[in-house]
């Protein structure tokens, strides 16, 4: 049932009524290979979207593109539009380095600087001269702590490095440090799948109560976590997007086969 | 394709041993697993056991033939500063005791301590001394000219040829005619020694004395300055150029067939023989582009191009180890190429760098060959006081004293070798602290 050939569109509802980024008939090839096939979705302002599938299905890959990630990755060709408030990033025109401050990005894996646990989140505001002065500074990294749900672990130990932290408490660094230069949109890719059980839930809690203010894409391979936190859920499927849909109706009663199956748990 | 043995007949089926046949075969190869890993780890030692056995033989040869080169023999007597003789025009200027006979003060007092009268005698016994001893004599005078007129306890170094014979290289048995100091000399040696004014002391000359023919007055400064000032100029091209090509290379180039064009040079470069940078260097830097023989400058840009592959191959390695993460990091919350690579990949890298660097500059300073072809071999007396001055540098002042006949050269040799390993063994340290200081954990 793996290597089933789709061809038949998306099922469900791929548009938001306040869509704040909108991909259409998105392709990404590696070299010959393609991840991504003919993928049209919208995120909403405010909403927490979560990508689910077996692994390999592209997932990861569409998250990716959302901030021009994949730019990195030699070989790696994408068409298609995706637009971030009606603007395409992928126009020549587009500079991406304000483009990846206004879509921040959170790794699997916590991946703090080898720096002081301040120098982490104040090196994001720096380069792109968001405080005119410390105290500035000093305000945007405690209410970035304090967002990522950090400050009370960390404020007394800020100078120490913060690769000395824990990975859950390493992973909230990395969420503050994204939040630190006022981003519109988070994209997590599967965020908790290096913590423990409680880290996880710390994680979770936190996106709950980002959620408004922030656009969030989740990758996840927890479908309880996707069924806890996000609004609306999408499942790829050997870089098809098979359905998406409202997170309960989703995980409720599934439309197409493929995604009854896999959150049956036949496969993935 | 794994190609599977067919199956015999027809009703066979495939399964797993029992766990007691299981456990029989294990015990019978145990045994056999652990022969092997004994065997491979007593070859371990015995290498290791080998090449430990040849240190300590290379460096234990060094030091008990070196050591000796450390000292030379002094001769300690008084001397009258006699004014008419030192200072003919009276004014105790530089010029005027340049001119005075320091020559003869020096041989009354020694001769007077010795009472040799004779001409032939005072041949003789005029050879005790080296021809350094009047140069300090006069230098005496020059940084003290209250001296004058007074009597002195002056110390100098025995002619090398005295020097070998008190080190027994000269046998007194030999007949007079096939040694090279006569019966009276020798005699005279002996009365210097009864009396104690013959001295073993540590050698001043060989750490504050230039090149000379005289073996008991060469030393190695001109040449220890002539090698940091040429290490210098070849540091300060190589290190920026190599740390910059490696960045290039590494982290904006494109890659496509040029680049791994370069790529494969670069490598090729790092194993070319060092005497072919020294031809061109004589080609290009002296012969096209005219700049001075024998000066640190030439030798700096030759070795810089000997040492950049090696900056540029263990630079590239070290950029290469930063973790892809920190710099997705830095992507991912906007930061630029050039940003990610300045705060964050170079930093990170700068420890293996600076480790191929130092590799690269103790390659360099113990280099002879390609120095030789920009003629960095010539006789420098005076201490190098700028990177445009002639100069020579260590290695090759020890490949020098090395094709000297002089006995005596058999030891000093010996002796900047030890120096030159130390000056290496320091720089190999200097790396291993840097590492270490800027060592950072992710």
């Amino acid at each position: 049932m793996l290597n089933t050939k789709i061809d038949a569109p998306t099922v469900g509802n791929i548009f938001s009524k306040t869509p704040k980024i909108t991909a259409r008939n998105v392709n990404v090839y590696y070299g010959e290979k393609q991840a991504i096939k003919d993928v049209s979705l919208d995120i909403g302002f405010g909403e927490v979207v979560s990508f689910i599938g077996p692994s390999g299905c592209g997932k990861s890959t569409f998250l990716r593109c959302l901030n021009r990630m994949n730019d990195t990755i030699e070989n790696c060709a994408i068409t298609g539009e995706i637009c971030l408030d009606g603007e395409d990033i992928y126009d020549p025109r587009m500079d991406v380095v304000p483009l990846r401050a206004r879509v921040g990005i959170v790794f699997q894996k916590p991946n703090p600087f080898p720096k002081s646990i301040y120098d982490n989140v104040a090196y994001g505001p720096r380069i792109h001269g968001l405080a005119r002065n410390k105290e500035e500074l000093d305000d945007i990294v405690e209410a970035s702590f304090r967002k990522a749900g950090l400050w009370d672990e960390v404020s007394s130990r800020l100078d120490q490095s913060g690769t000395g932290l824990s990975g859950g408490q390493q992973q909230r660094l990395c969420i503050a440090r994204a939040i630190a230069v006022s981003p519109e949109v988070i994209l997590m890719d599967e965020p908790c799948s290096a913590l423990d059980p409680i880290a996880t839930a710390h994680i979770e809690e936190l996106i709950f109560e980002l959620k408004g203010d922030y656009s969030i894409a989740i990758v996840t391979h927890s479908m309880t976590q996707a069924a806890r936190v996000s609004d609306r859920t999408a499942y790829f499927h050997l870089g098809d997007l098979i359905e998406v849909g409202n997170t309960q109706d989703i995980f409720t009663k599934p439309q197409h086969e493929l995604t009854n199956s896999y959150i049956t748990g036949r496969f993935g | 394709m794994i190609k599977m043995s067919a199956p015999m007949n027809s009703d066979h089926t495939p399964k797993t041993l029992s766990p007691t046949l299981a456990r029989e075969r294990v015990a019978k190869s145990l045994k056999n697993r652990h022969l092997n890993e004994g065997r491979f780890l007593s070859y371990g030692r015995a290498a290791i056991g080998t090449a430990l056995l040849f240190l300590m033989f290379l460096f234990g040869s060094i030091l008990s033939k070196g050591t000796p080169g450390f000292f030379q023999y002094y001769v300690t007597f008084d001397v009258y500063l006699s004014a008419d003789e030192l200072d003919p025009y009276g004014n105790a200027s530089a010029q005027s005791l340049f001119d005075g006979n320091a020559r003869a003060v020096l041989r009354d007092g020694f001769f007077n301590l010795l009472d040799v009268s004779g001409r032939k005698n005072k041949k003789a016994a005029g050879k005790i001394l080296s021809e350094g001893a009047e140069i300090r004599l006069r230098q005496m005078v020059v940084d003290n000219p209250s001296l004058l007129n007074t009597t002195q306890t002056i110390k100098v170094a025995v002619d090398d040829d005295i020097d070998s014979f008190l080190r027994g290289f000269i046998s007194r048995d030999a007949p007079e005619d096939d040694r090279r100091i006569n019966d009276t000399t020798i005699a005279y040696v002996d009365s210097l020694q009864e009396m104690g004014r013959i001295n073993y002391l540590v050698s001043d000359y060989l750490f504050f004395g230039s090149a000379s023919r005289n073996p008991e007055m060469a030393g190695i400064k001109g040449a220890f300055f002539g090698s940091i000032l040429t290490l210098s100029i070849c540091l300060i091209l190589a290190f920026p150029l190599g740390v910059g090509t490696a960045i290039y290379l590494e982290e904006f180039a494109p890659k496509n067939k040029l680049t791994e064009f370069i790529e494969v040079n670069i490598n090729n470069l790092a194993a070319v023989p060092s005497v072919v940078f020294g031809i061109l260097g004589l080609a290009v830097f002296i012969g096209i582009f005219g700049l001075p023989r024998s000066i640190p400058l030439t030798g700096g840009v030759v070795l810089a191009l000997m040492t950049m592959p090696t900056i540029i191959i263990s630079s590239r390695a070290a950029i290469r180890s930063v973790p892809p993460s920190i710099k997705d990091a830095a992507y991912g919350i906007g930061a630029s190429k050039v940003q990610t690579v300045f705060h964050h990949t170079l930093p990170l890298a700068m420890p293996g760098m600076l480790t191929g660097t130092i590799i690269g500059m103790a390659q360099a300073l113990g280099e002879t060959a390609p120095l030789l072809m920009i003629g960095m071999v010539a006789f420098v007396v005076d201490i190098p006081s700028g990177a445009t001055d002639p100069a020579t540098v260590l290695p090759v002042q020890i490949f020098m004293w090395a094709d000297f006949s002089e006995r005596m050269f058999v030891q000093k040799t010996s002796a900047a070798i030890i120096i030159l390993l130390s000056f290496l063994l320091v720089m190999n340290a200097a790396a291993i602290i840097i590492r270490k200081k800027l060592e950072r954990r992710w």
